[in-house]
């Protein structure tokens, strides 16, 4: 029997087409526009604008930071992960979470953090004497990245270590390969899949990355775009630096998928694995306790430890007022982007999951593909666009939100998408043959157990487009001041009072919608 | 001196005895089953004997020396997991040098292309697990073990795995196999027949605890249990009343491969039973019940006080339900010391 039930319906409804295909057509054209605006240019002025050491330099500053940021998040995801799934621990579920959490602490949050450690007033010097320079460069960007980001590698890495068949270990020592030997040869090559998709998922968030990395004075692609066309120097060189940029995360993307062919990792067996056996740490205690600590000190001790540092030592009283409008804006953004994203999800969800085709595949493709540009090339795309077809919509409110909207869509679509082709289409099926029409069946039956996920979903882009830096910067109105916004400003002026209660803010938000998206997403009711 | 010898064996999980108590000797070059209902301890004992799981009490012995202390990779023991826990990322022929790596190139290619060709594996050097078929993987799981040569060989529930259809061949050709590498076997499984048919001697176990240990024949002939009766076969449980040789039951007075005295408990398996014809001599059964095999016919019979029977009669031997029979022993009973709690 086929495990994937698909609905015999055939054609899709229009009234389901075509917003999917709305969405995913939205998406393409401003990238394609922006591809037709830039090759507008000369090809002897294209030589001179593109072909300059100052490219050169920002490919390499970029390249060794994803290098330096990936190996980063290697070094303390890996140890952990193994500690998690393989060690004796007390609360592994509540350290699982712990190494989970910085995550809920965005890339510029943490750049602020690190720059706030350091300098004459900083806890550093005022506690322990110790003066420091300001952290900058590439090992400041590495730090706020890498440790902001290993949980991507960590959650991969844990999946597959405890999915992994304790058999195969067991096999490869009976026939007389040391524990170490076992690692390597057994361990690592089933790993491969995992260490490829969090490296991925770390590449293309470190390309994307503009906030954390201006914090840290490190010219790469993203601070140069921004500079190029905020500045409005070169729109050009911004438009085939972005070009760029998109080249470069696309072969990510090229590689991995290169790299992941080829693996075969299925179990041979049938029948379900045991659980992976615990061993007891033995001699690693001490050594992992301070890893741990250490790790847990500097991604999560540092953020808040500065945080409230700076707080209790605010000269003036805190601008609740400003704080206040800061934060409405922030909502009146995020909010309008998580409906628009719900609503457009729906569509794009249904057609992949119940008329799976060409057409649904390229619609949800596209809909992947606008996740995956990078941010500034998003915005820029959108703003070259906007532009040229509806100048009035430039630097609006509705632009904005529009672009965020579409930005997220992606990770609005999961959660609905995945709870479809869970429930299949039989209920639905069960229900047109009790005398209800296609759009009754729908609303009565498939939409309730949705509706869930679809909040689930809601949730999600709702926090991501809350605590988004460089699309909000570069296609706010003037006069916007986003919670994420003020963070950046105030940090960048060297305010680090001023930017505390912000940060703060900022961590307790995305903590507490992390929260709600994980309680949301993990207790459904129908489930079995 | 014994390859193997386990000793008052003691595993616990918690509050249960895994493994209770259990002592085995396994000679060179035997194949000796390990066989018992699921839970009885029967993959713990392996496990304990491969060093994945350490004991709590007892001790683990290869040709007289202790190995309880070594790790599983300084045992000098193979093991085949129940689903061949093959290396998904490696071709038929790493699978099968995985164990050889401490030798030179050409030695651990000839090696290995000598047990592909032990195991009818040649041309399938390149391919990977997931494109073998069921029995493919078995042998290149087997290969891998051998290969490595190993002092012992433990396999987990081998046949499992396999279609229905090809067990029987694989066994045969397995067991044949093992005896001309003369490596000694230690398999765990939950098919009487599997153990009857396949090892030079079994060991039945319950509930963690030993019951009985002999040749298959020995153990089938004459079980010390009623739960061995049981396990290894149908059998008839009869409450008798035993002087010396012979014993009164529903079906008469029957002889006893071993004296007895006083309210015993008797097995009769339903080959020794043979259906006769009525007689004033012997009491008489109705038949309520035939089931037919093919080469033999089992009829289900009812004493007048209730008690059923099972027999197993040759074909030409006809009765019809309802039947009235009378019964003969063709072999004497065995004393099955405690009643039986159920009869499988």
């Amino acid at each position: 029997m086929a495990l994937i039930q698909k609905s015999s319906g055939g054609r899709p409804p229009l009234l389901l087409a075509l917003p999917a295909f709305v969405a995913g057509g939205a998406m393409l054209i401003p990238l394609i526009y922006l591809l037709v605006r830039a090759s507008n240019v000369e090809w002897s002025e294209l030589v001179f604008l593109v072909w300059r050491p100052a490219t050169a330099l920002l490919l390499f500053n970029t390249l060794s930071l994803v290098v330096c940021v990936v190996a980063l998040s290697t070094v303390i995801a890996l140890p952990l992960a193994l500690l998690v799934t393989r060690y004796r621990i007390p609360l592994p579920g509540l350290f699982s979470a712990l190494f989970t959490l910085p995550l809920a602490i965005p890339g510029y949050v943490m750049a602020y953090a690190l720059i706030g450690l350091s300098g004459y007033y900083g806890p550093l010097n005022a506690f322990f004497g110790l003066r420091l320079p300001r952290l900058e460069g590439l090992t400041g960007a590495t730090l706020a990245l890498g440790l902001y980001v290993f949980p991507y590698l960590f959650l991969n890495l844990r999946a597959a270590l405890s999915s992994l068949d304790p058999a195969l270990e067991e096999s490869a020592r009976s026939l007389g390969r040391s524990p170490l030997s076992v690692f390597c040869n057994v361990v690592l090559p089933h790993l491969k899949p995992a260490f490829l998709s969090g490296w991925l998922v770390i590449a293309l968030y470190t390309v994307g990355d503009y906030g954390a990395i201006a914090l840290m004075r490190f010219d790469v692609f993203s601070s140069a775009i921004y500079s190029q066309y905020a500045g409005a120097f070169e729109v050009y060189y911004a438009a085939w630096l972005s070009l760029m940029l998109m080249a470069l995360a696309a072969s990510f993307l090229v590689m991995e998928a290169w790299a992941v062919r080829g693996v075969r990792l299925s179990r041979s067996g049938t029948g379900s694995a045991r659980p992976v056996p615990r061993r007891p740490l033995g001699r690693m205690l001490l050594p992992a306790i301070a890893f741990v600590a250490l790790v847990l000190l500097t991604s999560l001790g540092v953020p808040f430890g500065v945080i409230i540092f700076w707080l209790a030592r605010t000269p003036e009283a805190i601008d609740w007022t400003t704080i206040g409008h800061s934060t409405l804006q922030t909502l009146m953004i995020a909010g309008p982007v998580a409906l628009i994203a719900m609503a457009a999800a729906l569509p794009v969800a249904l057609m992949s999951s119940r008329y799976p085709g060409r057409l649904s595949f390229l619609s949800e493709r596209m809909v992947y593909l606008g996740y995956a540009v990078p941010a500034l090339p998003f915005a820029l795309a959108m703003a070259f666009f906007s532009l040229a077809v509806v100048p009035s919509l430039y630097q609006s409110l509705a632009l904005l939100i529009a672009t965020l909207a579409l930005h997220f869509l992606a990770l609005a679509i999961g959660p609905a998408r995945a709870r479809l082709l869970q429930l299949g289409p039989r209920v639905e099926e069960a229900a047109r043959a009790l005398g209800c029409g296609p759009l009754e069946a729908f609303s009565r039956v498939t939409l309730p157990q949705l509706l869930r996920a679809l909040i689930a979903g809601g949730l999600l882009a709702f926090m991501v487009a809350a605590k988004e830096l460089p699309i909000t910067l570069l296609l706010s109105p003037t006069g916007t001041h986003t919670l994420a916004m003020s963070v950046f400003s105030r940090t960048n002026e060297g305010a680090l009072y001023d930017a505390a209660p912000y940060a703060g803010l900022m961590i307790l938000f995305s903590g507490l919608f992390i929260g709600l998206v994980l309680s949301n997403s993990g207790r459904s009711r129908q489930d079995r | 001196m014994s390859l193997l010898s386990l000793s008052a064996l003691t595993k616990c999980f918690g509050a249960t005895r895994a493994v209770d108590g259990v002592s085995i000797d396994i000679a060179d070059g035997e194949i000796h089953a390990l066989i018992g209902p699921s839970g009885c301890g029967k993959s713990t004992l392996l496990r304990l004997v491969s060093g994945f799981e350490t004991p709590d009490a007892g001790e683990i012995m290869m040709r007289g020396q202790p190995i309880g202390h070594l790790k599983p990779e300084a045992r000098d023991i193979g093991i085949v997991f129940q689903d061949y826990a093959l290396f998904p990322h490696l071709t038929v022929e790493a699978n099968i040098g995985f164990g050889l790596n401490r030798l030179p190139r050409a030695e651990r290619a000839l090696r290995v292309r000598e047990h592909m060709a032990m195991l009818q594996l040649d041309g399938l050097e390149q391919r990977y697990p997931a494109e073998l078929s069921g029995g493919q993987q078995q042998r290149v799981a087997l290969a891998r073990s051998l290969a490595a040569r190993p002092g012992l060989l433990l396999l987990d529930e081998p046949f499992s795995n396999l279609d229905a259809s090809l067990r029987e061949a694989a066994r045969r050709d397995i067991r044949i196999l093992l005896k001309g590498s003369g490596i000694a076997v230690l398999f765990v499984t939950h098919d009487r027949e599997e153990a009857l048919s396949f090892a030079d001697r079994i060991t039945v176990l319950n509930a963690g605890r030993l019951e009985q240990t002999g040749a298959p024949e020995v153990v089938y002939a004459h079980p010390r249990s009623a739960f061995v009766a049981g396990f290894l076969g149908a059998t008839n449980l009869i409450t008798a009343t035993a002087h010396g040789l012979t014993a009164q039951t529903a079906l008469g007075e029957v002889s006893l491969a071993e004296p007895g005295e006083g309210a015993v408990m008797l097995s009769l398996r339903p080959e020794a039973l043979e259906l006769l014809p009525v007689s004033a001599h012997r009491p008489s059964f109705e038949v309520i019940e035939r089931i037919f095999h093919g080469y033999a016919i089992t009829y289900v019979v009812r004493a007048q006080d209730g008690a059923q029977f099972q027999v197993l009669a040759r074909v030409m031997n006809s009765a019809a339900v309802g039947q009235q029979v009378g019964l003969a022993a063709l072999a004497p009973a065995v004393v099955v010391s405690r009643p039986a709690k159920s009869m499988p």
